[in-house]
Order: structure tokens, then sequence, then C-alpha cells
């Protein structure tokens, strides 16, 4: 019973959280790694990218609110989410073709594409801002709780409870479709074929036929879509605010290069090992402890590595020490000149 | 020839659009952007001197401001009484036991003949077990040191010297951090590099926002002292009140005036002087040697040139730099308050400054950070000019009007974007282009 008791704390505070925010850095990193290896370079506007999405979904539920639109029970962004893609894949092509493409052409070092996707981070920024304003949105609605503590404590009569929102099941869910889905595209369609064609030698792929401006073209709406349903999710389980958008886009990072950046499973690798390794670290075990250990040998501190307000620091630390030790990651990713 | 001339332009034009605000606006408002010009062009050189002559790419901008801005505690601000009795010590022998528990582990991974897992196993119990060391002897003196009147001080304090000491401090610090940073993270390539110090310049700032005991934290440390008479002191002197009736001005205005004039003349002081040195090392064969490296590392290698330890060399001087620049920015704002460190503000803004002004081009940055700057602060009056301007046929009443004004100020965002893509695309040498030497 003690044990299942502490299971349950683990299930609830660790297991359960990791998994979400796991997803949703995995999605985020799955659109900088696929950036990188198709078009080279790192693309630091991608956070803004998920907070155009986010954005174009606010207001679409809106929208849709206000006619009576719902979707049973689950939150109306869901109904939104294929529109937005819609506006964010546009939003994406509108700057390629304005902004990222010249580079491409003129063969610019991969830093000066890094310098060029601040200038875009700024602008999007800037914009979101405009349209939507700085502050606080919540657009969740639709029933919050898949299972409720009270709920589960009467149905099995533990002392701990087990919540699970209804966030939490949205995301996991879609992000194992929308994986599935991205990988049967890459590895299964011409296109996905041609497009890993191209990410790995741009010269021979041209010589063989494959027609650049088609994969560009996917590589944007691939991104759009990862972006604005990343984006969304967030949004959804936390809440939007364009200000915190912007500091995600470090934790993505730091999981695209855990991972091993330029490789697909490496991003969703080290989007879990990101968000578990930040509830691991500060988590407080005494409760934990105080299920298993008999009462005598419970020590009195919290038993926290790193104090929680230290959380996203965390990803840092683990971002600078894969750097330093392996800096291909963990599945040996790409590495561009 | 010509160049000369076009910088004198340049510069002239940036005066002339400060004096405006001054007779439209207010000298107080002009005089403080100034002020603030001189910094942000003080930490742009900072990363001029890296990124234009080395091609270095430092994002960490924000965190070597915020270590200037630490050595303004801990060297002006008084020491806090008792914290010798609550254990303060314990601090210092707790970190150099981390500290000596990493060196150790570099020694064992360097020197000893093990296998890769076991050097790895190894490393990995030495830290943890360091780490937990010293969380176990810093942990109850920082929990005393936080209870003495946590309401005013509850932190070390500070060595109650003149202020002005810590700009130097602050560079030093800077740098003293900046080597250890590029001794592990320099050998990554530019991409890695921009992401690693942005990491750690955010890692830093979390130990500032949270180590109360060092900092205050987020509960900021104020009344920082100054190198300058405060307000309140100029205005019962007699030769301030003769001012005050020549100017026709009120005392209160005048005295700011004079205390932000006198930032202004040190402040331009030492940017002239990080200008004179930082143009002659450009001059010099270091700095022709940096550039070499900069165009092509394999061949700058083959002519025997140590390309690590140059790196390194760049890579601390321009931090340092920064971290002057960041402790004078402290000063002159009188507190420390970490949570105003934004990577926007402090990394981004400041690139956006050295690739505008025209990166290898130490004139160049300050132009940069002098335009960039002002129209950052002035970008929110004409955003909301502009806004009401093209809505002015629209009602009062309209909420797309009235939405449109209240959000107004984020058109800056977009505007340093636009200036930054623009210039990239159309002028990449910016504002005034590297000199071929």
């Amino acid at each position: 019973m003690e044990f299942l008791n502490s299971f349950i704390l683990i299930t609830n505070y660790i297991i359960i959280p990791g998994l979400t925010y796991g997803s949703q850095l995995a999605l985020g990193a799955l659109g900088i790694t696929i950036v990188y290896t198709v078009l080279r370079f790192s693309n630091f506007a991608h956070g803004e990218f998920m907070s155009f999405g986010t954005m174009s979904t606010i207001l679409l539920t809106w929208v849709f609110i206000d006619s009576n639109i719902k979707f049973g029970t689950f939150p109306t962004a869901i109904i939104a989410l294929p529109f937005s893609i819609i506006f964010t894949i546009i939003y994406c092509l509108l700057v390629d073709k304005f902004v990222f493409k010249f580079y491409r052409q003129q063969k610019s070092k991969s830093v000066i594409s890094l310098i060029v996707s601040i200038g875009v981070m700024f602008f999007t920024g800037g914009l979101i801002r405009f349209i939507i304003g700085p502050g606080d949105k919540n657009f969740m609605d639709g029933e919050r709780f898949i299972l409720k503590a009270k709920d589960f404590k009467m149905l099995t009569g533990l002392d701990e409870g087990l919540t699970i929102k209804s966030t939490q099941g949205v995301t996991i869910i879609l992000t194992i479709l929308l994986v599935i889905l991205l990988f049967w595209f890459l590895n299964k369609t011409k296109t996905g074929k041609s497009m890993r064609a191209y990410s790995d030698n741009h010269e021979l792929a041209l010589l063989s036929g494959i027609n650049p401006e088609k994969i560009v073209l996917i590589t944007w709406i691939i991104t759009g879509t990862l972006a604005c349903i990343a984006g969304t999710l967030y949004g959804l389980d936390k809440s939007y605010k364009p200000f915190t958008y912007l500091h995600l886009v470090l934790p993505i990072f730091a999981a695209a290069i855990v991972g091993g950046v330029g490789n697909p499973i490496g991003a969703i690798i080290g989007g879990f090992v990101i968000s578990f390794s930040e509830l691991l670290i500060t988590f407080a075990y005494k409760k934990f402890f105080f299920y298993i250990l008999p009462d005598n040998f419970l020590p009195d501190r919290l038993l926290q590595i790193l104090s929680t307000d230290y959380k996203i620091a965390v990803s840092f630390i683990i971002l600078v020490l894969v750097l330093l030790i392996k800096p291909t990651g963990i599945y040996k990713g790409k590495i561009i000149e | 020839m010509l160049d000369k001339q076009h910088i004198i332009l340049l510069f002239l034009s940036m005066f002339i659009l400060i004096a405006f605000v001054g007779f439209f606006q207010s000298w107080n408002l002009a005089l403080t952007i100034f002020n603030l010009c001189i910094i942000s062009s003080i930490m742009s050189l900072g990363i001029n001197i890296q990124w234009g002559n080395a091609g270095i790419v430092n994002f960490g901008v924000m965190g070597f401001a915020a270590l200037g801005g630490l050595a303004n505690i801990i060297v002006s601000m008084p020491p806090t009484a008792k914290v010798w009795d609550a254990g303060a010590i314990y601090i210092l022998i707790g970190m150099i036991i981390f500290i000596l528990s990493i060196i150790f582990s570099i020694l064992v991974w360097s020197k000893s003949g093990l296998s890769k897992k076991k050097k790895y196993i190894i490393n990995f119990l030495l830290i943890i077990l360091g780490y937990f060391l010293m969380r176990y002897i810093i942990d109850p003196p920082i929990r005393a040191i936080e209870a003495i009147e946590p309401a005013k001080t509850g932190y070390l304090g500070g060595l109650d010297l003149p202020v002005i000491i810590s700009w130097p401090i602050g560079g030093l610090l800077a740098a003293l951090i900046a080597y250890v940073i590029g001794k592990i993270s320099l050998g990554l390539r530019s991409d890695y590099l921009a992401i690693a110090t942005l990491g750690i310049s955010e890692i830093i700032i979390y130990i500032l926002k949270n180590e109360d005991w060092l900092s205050r934290g987020v509960k900021n440390v104020n009344g920082l002292p100054r190198p300058v008479p405060y307000e309140i002191d100029l205005q019962s002197e007699p030769w301030v009140l003769e001012l005050t009736k020549f100017f026709n001005i009120p005392v209160s205005e005048i005295s700011s005036i004079i205390v932000k004039l006198s930032y202004s003349c040190i402040f331009l002081l030492i940017l002239i002087g990080i200008l004179f040195l930082l143009e002659i090392a450009q001059k010099s064969p270091w700095g022709r040697m940096m550039r070499a490296i900069r165009d092509n590392e394999v061949s700058a290698n083959a002519m025997g040139k140590d390309i690590k330890t140059r790196h390194l060399q760049v890579f601390v001087i321009g931090s340092a730099i920064i971290g002057i620049a960041g402790a004078m920015l402290t000063t002159l704002d009188g507190q420390f308050t970490p949570v105003t460190y934004q990577p926007l503000r402090f990394t981004f803004l400041i690139w956006i400054m050295v690739i505008i002004g025209g990166s290898g081009n130490n004139f160049g940055s300050i132009i940069g950070g002098f335009l960039i700057w002002f129209f950052w602060v002035q970008s929110e009056p004409l955003g909301l000019w502009f806004i009401s301007q093209t809505t002015a046929y629209i009602s009062d009443t309209n909420i797309i009007k009235s939405h449109l004004l209240e959000n107004a100020a984020h058109i800056r965002l977009m505007f340093m974007g636009m200036i930054l893509l623009i210039t990239l695309r159309f002028a990449p040498k910016g504002l005034i282009p590297e000199v071929k030497r």
C-alpha cells in the first residue's frame, strides 16, 4: 500500500507532467531540427512561430466561442487548430519568401542566417504583441480534468490522489499521432525520402532531379504545423503569454541539441530528457520517502537537489554539459559547417 | 578622407537628434538617453571586438552585464553586520570544496589512464559528492544570513568602497567568468557557441535571482552609492541657485541635469578611453592577426598562430568591456534588479547595434549603439504618434483603434526587427563599414 502511494505520488508529480512538457518540447525541437537539417541554420525565431500559431488559435477560439461552435467536452481550441495551422504555415512561407530565401540563394554562412532569424524573432514578437497584446490569455474551456484527485482516492482508497488534466491527455495523444505521421512521411513517402536525401547532400539531390523549392516548401509546411501545435498545446496547458515563448526557445534548443541536432528521434528523446530532468532535479523527495522509509529514518529537510526556482535553469545546465561533453548529442546528429 | 567625413556627419546627425529631444521634450530626457547611449555603445564595442574582429558569436552579453552589476554590490554596499557570526566563512569553505571537486575531476579526466567509462563514473561521483558536501556546509549559514533583517539586508553586503572602483572590478569579474566559459566552450562551432553562451548567461541570471545571500535576489539591492553628488545636496548649493536664476528653470530640474551631465562626462571619458585602446589594438599586429584568424582559420593556423588562445584572449577582453559597461549601468540606475536582465534587451539589442553600425568598425559600433538605443526609447512615442495619425479618421470609441493605441508601444520590436533585416539584406556592412587595411 505504502509503495503504491509513493508510486502514485511520482506519477502525479513527475511522470504525467514530464510526459506533457516533454511532448511540447519534443514537438518544438522537431521543428528546429528539421529547419536545421534541411535549411541549415539555427532558427531562433521558432519560439515566435509557436507564439504566432498560438495567437491564431486563440483568436479563432474566440470567434468559435462567440458563434457557439463547441467541440463537446474538449477544448474549443482543438477545432480552431487546423485553421491556425494554415495561418502559421502561410506566415512561415511569407517569412521565407521575403527573408530567408535571399540568404539561401546567396549561400550565406549559417551564422548570418542565425542573425537574420533574430531579426525575424524581433519582428514576429512585435507583431504578436501588437495584435494580441502582451498580457496573459487563458483560452482553455471544456472539461478541465480527465481524472480528479478526489475521484481517484474514492476509487482506489489510496491516500495519494492522481489528477490528469484534459490538456495533458490531449497533449500526449496528439503528440503520439503527430510523431507517427511525421515518421511515416519521412520514411515511407517519396517526398519524405527526397527531403532526407536533400538534407544529406544538397548537390547530389539536385543532380538526381529533386526540386529544391518543393523541398523548402514542404519543410516550412512541416515546421509551421509543428510550431503551431506545440505552441497551442503549451498555451493550453500553462497559459499564453507572448513573453514566455521567447524564453521557451532555449529549452527547445536544449532538447534538440541534447538529442542530437538533425535527428528527429533525437529531438523527441531530447525533449523528454530535458523535461524529466527538470522535474526530477527540482522535486522535493521528502513525501516520497515518507511513504517508503520507516518514521525514525525520516530526514527533516525537503530533500531537493535544486530549489524549484531553478527549474528552467536545469535545462540550460544540461544543454551546456552536453555541448561540452558530447556536442553531437545522444543520437549522433549532423554537424554543418 | 571621405570616410572621415562620413563618420563625422553620422555623429553630428546623432547629436542633432538628441538635441531635438532636448528642445522638444526635455533636456532631462535627452541626457538620460545620451547616458544610456554611451553605455550601449561600450557594450557594443565589447561585442564588436569579438564578432567584428575575431568572428566569435557571444550571446552572453546579458550575463556579463549582470556580473558587472553584481560588482557594484560587492564593492560599494556597506557590509551587513553579524554575517561573520552567521558563518559567512563556511560559504567560502563550501564553495572551495566544490571547486576542488571540479578541479580534481578535471585532473582525473585528463591525467589518469582509466577507460572512458570509468572516467565518466568517477567524474560523476566526484562532482555529486562535492555538490552535496557543499550544500551540507553552506545551507545552514545561508539560511542564517538570509534571516538577518530580511526586509532590509539579508545578504552578505559589500566592502563599502567608492562605487567607481566597482567598474574595473566588474570588468575583472566578467573577465574571470569569461575565461572559464571561453576555456570550456570556445571549441564549439559558431551556432553552438551562440546557444551555449546564451544558456550560460541565463544560468548566471538565475543564480543572481535566487541566491539571496549574494545579491538579495528578486528583492533587489537599492540605494547603491553614487560617484556624483545627490540632487538634494545640490539644491542648497549657492552656485546651483545662481544657475536656476540664470536659466529660469526650477531648481529640481537643474539639479538633476547637473547630476546627469556629470555622469555623461565620466562615461564619455571611459568611452573615449576604451575606443582609443581598441583602435590601437585593431591597428596593431595583434589586430591584423585576429582578422587573419577570422577570415581563414586554417591558413592562420598554418602560419603558426595559436587560434584557441587568441580566441580566448579576445573573448575575455570583449566580455570585460561588457562587464565594465554593465557595472556603469547599475551605478547609473542606483539599484541592482536581477529581473530586468532580459536577453531581448541586453543580448539581442546589442547585437543589432553592432550589425547596424557595421561589424568590424569601432566607430560603427558606437554610432550603432547611439542610434539603436535612441530609437529603442523613442519608437514608443513615435509609434503612438504614427498610429494616432493613421487612425485619425476613425472615431475614438472604435474598439480596433483603442486596441491599436494600447499596443502601439510594441511597434518598437517590429521596428527593430525591420531595421535589422533591411540592414542585413541591403547594407550588410552596416552604416560605417569595416576599414580595408
